[in-house]
């Protein structure tokens, strides 16, 4: 079993905003990042509730449409690159020297300059807001002609993307090289916790595709200001060419946001469940399998761009072949609860949430292989209502599971478990009245990406508004959880949660982990 | 029908709210060609196979949660490892299941992509905002625009109860007319940025884009209205540049035709009964 050396000797933390500027810490960098991350969780909320309140119902109420279109852009750019990307960052940050036995991140300067790229990155991107033409409008997929209108939101959009991957690449090379090089004797790769698996794999795919996504960026930028015609076909360009590219890095961005999910849910359900993960090898290779399918998917955010036949088919079976893998997941997932002695703390709570509704997600996801009824689906509510159930009750989820699961280990204090419960059930409930009559508006008809729509939407339209308001504002619970353990509370104990004994390293350090996680590394045997 | 009372369920279950008056505010249509009925039949199909494994895997789920509490003293088995058997088991299932739904759709996207024969061809070009349709080899061609009253209606702050406007975000100046039962061909490209046609009841969404040409067809075998909406981001009023189709019968084709030519003769003059077309 693991044995940890837990005298901190050198516990001895700068002080001051020193501190943070200048953080090599690896839970001090996991901090700021899940900070940061929060931040951005209620600026792209604040914009996702502008956009429920115009479209709670018909007739322009409160905005221009194209300040709806740019609400609607960056949004998703905030969400995805702002709020999940770096929370998952400051999960791996904070757990994974934790979990393999680590004094640190193996590149802690690097590390601090890939955490304070971000909050310039995004200062850039909202400060477009105030530019001539207003923020970037074009949608985050940035399709060109359409991008390539947007007035001075332009080059800084363009370079915050620069930032965000580079920040990315660097955060992944960061979690690559501490995985492979710190791991304590005797944890082999098969020994792995599982979060730290998927959060390699997921490393490997951000250095694959962050420069893909840098390339297409970088040639609209060329596009725009230096007059060459990469995807203008006035000059011979294929506009048809930059969503190929786009989504060759956009399909596999999608599994960057859920693989670490995967790992935290992996982590949780064994614990509140008393038992092993069932098929851990098989999680293992289902993870690898996955992401490698993600390479091959790509073209099908693209039926209705018109390809030959052959392509059609080529991404419609590949597509449906990616479900088999997930499917895998879940079916583990599951198996691991069967006979096990479930107790339902908030952490498990989160996790059961997500396999149901990330199940959901997966079943859009499926309908929406299928070519010939992908091209109803394409473009509509429907496609919002799968990516929302994967991305919110998925990914963000996994993400409140992580932070329920670790916090007391961070803080060394257990938290209100009735608030945090409160804050479970009426996230829970208003994800879905927010999520699922989006499946109907899209199905009866209703385009994504408008800011108006015809009367016989309003009633959905209504209701998902009414599920987003509560939604929102009930993320202020989770706040108020986070902020109650940083300031005090019961003493967490170092196992923290009955369940957890004997899995992990990271339960046998004392709550809080000690500023420097393992100076000596333990045995694994 | 089963799958409307199921869909009305999972309604209800939400809230008990009117909508569900509409028969279509939560379903895909019908369709009013033989292709859309095929992919509606396909898309109930994949839905119900949906429902089939989430009743399987929910139930285990939800099983496991009931009967493996600790608080009802349940003891974990902490030998239920692995299984290479069930492993197996559950990714050929489906494999076999997806193989099951990959047939159809094949079939149908084979159809679907099979453009030749058609009998009338229309050019139709987005531009920000609204469609001009090209009826090729006819000498007919117009611009369809958001109808007046609609655009007067959605203007922020217009002090219009939009619910009282007819068709509101639905109607156009002057739709597309097309005959029942005939083979039309559409060629889609895109002036500006990229656009994308789409008519919900016909099952057709293709993208417009520019130098790009690209096909799509429909044979409509019902007389009527349809509408559609623009399925491409296209800027600032993306969601104002709606489609109509007016199915008509062959011989009000033909007089429509024979009008719409007239007037393009004409130039200067009002065009009779039907919508006025810009002569081009
Ligand atoms: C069973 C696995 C999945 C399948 C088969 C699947 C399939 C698809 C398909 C075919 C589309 C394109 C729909 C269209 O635009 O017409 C799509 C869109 C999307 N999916 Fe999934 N998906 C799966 C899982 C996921 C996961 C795990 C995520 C992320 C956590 C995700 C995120 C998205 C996003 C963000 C979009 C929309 C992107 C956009 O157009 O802005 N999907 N999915
Ligand atoms: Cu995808
Ligand atoms: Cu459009």
């Amino acid at each position: 079993m693991a044995h940890a050396d837990t005298h901190d000797h050198h516990d001895h933390k700068p002080t001051g905003i020193g501190r943070w500027l200048f953080a090599t810490n690896h839970k001090d960098i996991g901090t700021m990042y899940m900070v940061f991350a929060l931040v951005m969780f209620f600026i792209g909320g604040a914009m996702a509730l502008g956009i429920r309140a115009e479209l709670f119902k018909p007739g322009m109420q409160f905005f221009d449409p194209g300040f709806y279109n740019s609400l609607v852009t960056s949004h998703a750019l905030v969400m995805i690159f702002g709020a999940v990307m770096p929370a998952f960052v400051g999960l791996a940050n904070w757990m994974i020297p934790l979990q393999i036995g680590a004094p640190d991140m193996a590149l802690p300067r690097m590390n601090n300059y890939s955490f304070w790229i971000l909050p310039f990155a995004f200062t850039l991107l909202l400060s477009s807001f105030f530019t001539a033409g207003g923020g970037p409008a074009g949608g985050w997929t940035l399709y060109p002609p359409l991008s390539l209108q947007a007035g001075d939101s332009f080059p800084l959009t363009i370079f915050a993307i620069h930032m965000m991957g580079a920040s990315s690449i660097m955060g992944a090379i960061n979690v690559i090289v501490t995985i492979l090089n710190m791991r304590a004797p005797g944890m082999s790769l098969l020994k792995l916790p599982l979060f730290c698996w998927t959060w390699l794999i997921t490393a490997y795919l951000l250095i694959a595709v962050m420069p893909v996504l840098a390339g297409a960026v970088t040639m609209l930028l060329t596009d725009h200001y230096f007059g060459t015609s990469f995807f203008n076909p006035a000059g011979g360009g294929d506009p048809v060419m930059f969503q190929h590219i786009f989504w060759f890095f956009g399909h596999p961005e999608v599994y960057i946001l859920i693989l670490p999910a995967f790992g935290i849910v992996s982590e949780i359900i064994p614990t509140f469940s008393r038992k092993p993960l069932f098929g851990y090898d098989a999680m293992v290779y289902a993870t690898a399998s996955i992401a490698f399918l993600s390479f091959i998917v790509w073209a099908h955010h693209m039926f209705t761009v018109g390809m030959p036949l052959s392509g059609q088919m080529f991404f419609m079976m590949s597509t449906m072949l990616i479900a088999v893998p997930t499917g895998v997941k879940v079916f583990n997932w599951t198996t691991t609860m069967w006979k096990g002695s479930l107790s339902f703390e908030p952490p498990m709570l989160f996790a059961l949430a997500f396999l149901f509704l990330f199940t959901i997600g997966g079943f859009s996801g499926l309908m929406l292989a299928i070519a010939p009824a992908d091209f109803q689906y394409q473009d509509t509510y429907f496609v919002v209502a799968h990516f929302h159930y994967v991305l919110v009750p998925g990914a963000v989820f996994a993400i409140m599971a992580g932070v329920y699961y670790w916090l007391p280990k961070w803080t060394g204090h257990m938290y209100s478990m009735s608030l945090a419960k409160w804050h479970f059930w009426v996230s829970t409930v208003s994800v879905n009245v927010l999520f699922f009559p989006q499946h109907f508006l899209g199905l009866a008809g209703m385009p994504r990406r408008i800011p108006d729509y015809s009367t016989q939407f309003t009633d959905w339209n209504m209701v998902s508004s009414v599920g987003g308001f509560v939604f929102g504002f009930s993320q202020l619970l989770f706040v108020a959880v986070i902020w109650q353990s940083a300031r005090g509370g019961a003493k967490a104990s170092d196992k923290v949660w009955e369940g957890t004994d004997p899995a992990g390293l990271e339960w046998t350090l004392p709550s809080p982990a000690p500023y420097h996680s393992f100076e000596t590394a333990p045995e694994i045997h | 029908m089963l799958n409307r009372k199921v869909f009305s369920a999972l309604g209800g279950l939400l809230a008990a709210v009117p909508a569900l008056a509409y028969e279509s505010s939560y379903n895909m249509p019908m369709g009013v060609t033989a292709i859309a009925r095929e992919v509606h039949g396909l898309h109930m199909q994949i839905f119900w196979v949906c429902v089939a494994i989430a009743v399987a895997v929910f139930g285990v789920m939800i099983y496991s949660i009931v009967a493996f509490r600790k608080s009802n003293g349940a003891v974990p088995d902490r030998t239920l490892l692995h299984s290479t058997k069930v492993e197996v088991i559950w990714t050929i299932i489906p494999v076999a299941i997806l193989i099951f739904m990959a047939v159809p759709a094949a079939k149908t996207l084979v159809k679907m992509e099979d453009t030749r024969n058609a009998e009338l061809s229309v050019k139709v070009t987005g531009y920000q905002w609204k469609w001009q349709y090209e009826y090729l080899g006819k000498g007919v061609s117009f611009y369809s625009s958001l109808a007046t009253e609609s655009n007067y209606a959605r203007q922020l702050n217009s002090g219009v109860d939009v619910t009282k406007v007819k068709d509101y975000l639905l109607d156009v100046d002057n739709a597309m007319v097309v005959p029942v039962d005939t083979k039309v061909r559409v060629l889609l490209t895109g002036n500006d940025v990229i656009h994308s046609w789409w008519v919900p009841d016909f099952a057709v969404k293709k993208d417009a884009i520019p130098g790009f040409i690209n096909e799509a067809w429909f044979k409509v075998d019902t007389i009527g209205r349809y509408t559609g909406q623009c399925a491409e981001l296209c800027g600032r009023d993306h969601g104002f540049m709606p489609i109509v189709v007016n199915v008509v019968s062959k011989e009000d084709f033909a007089k429509w035709l024979a009008a719409q030519q007239q007037a393009t003769k004409a130039a200067t003059t009002t065009a009779p009964a039907a919508p006025a077309a810009a002569a081009l």
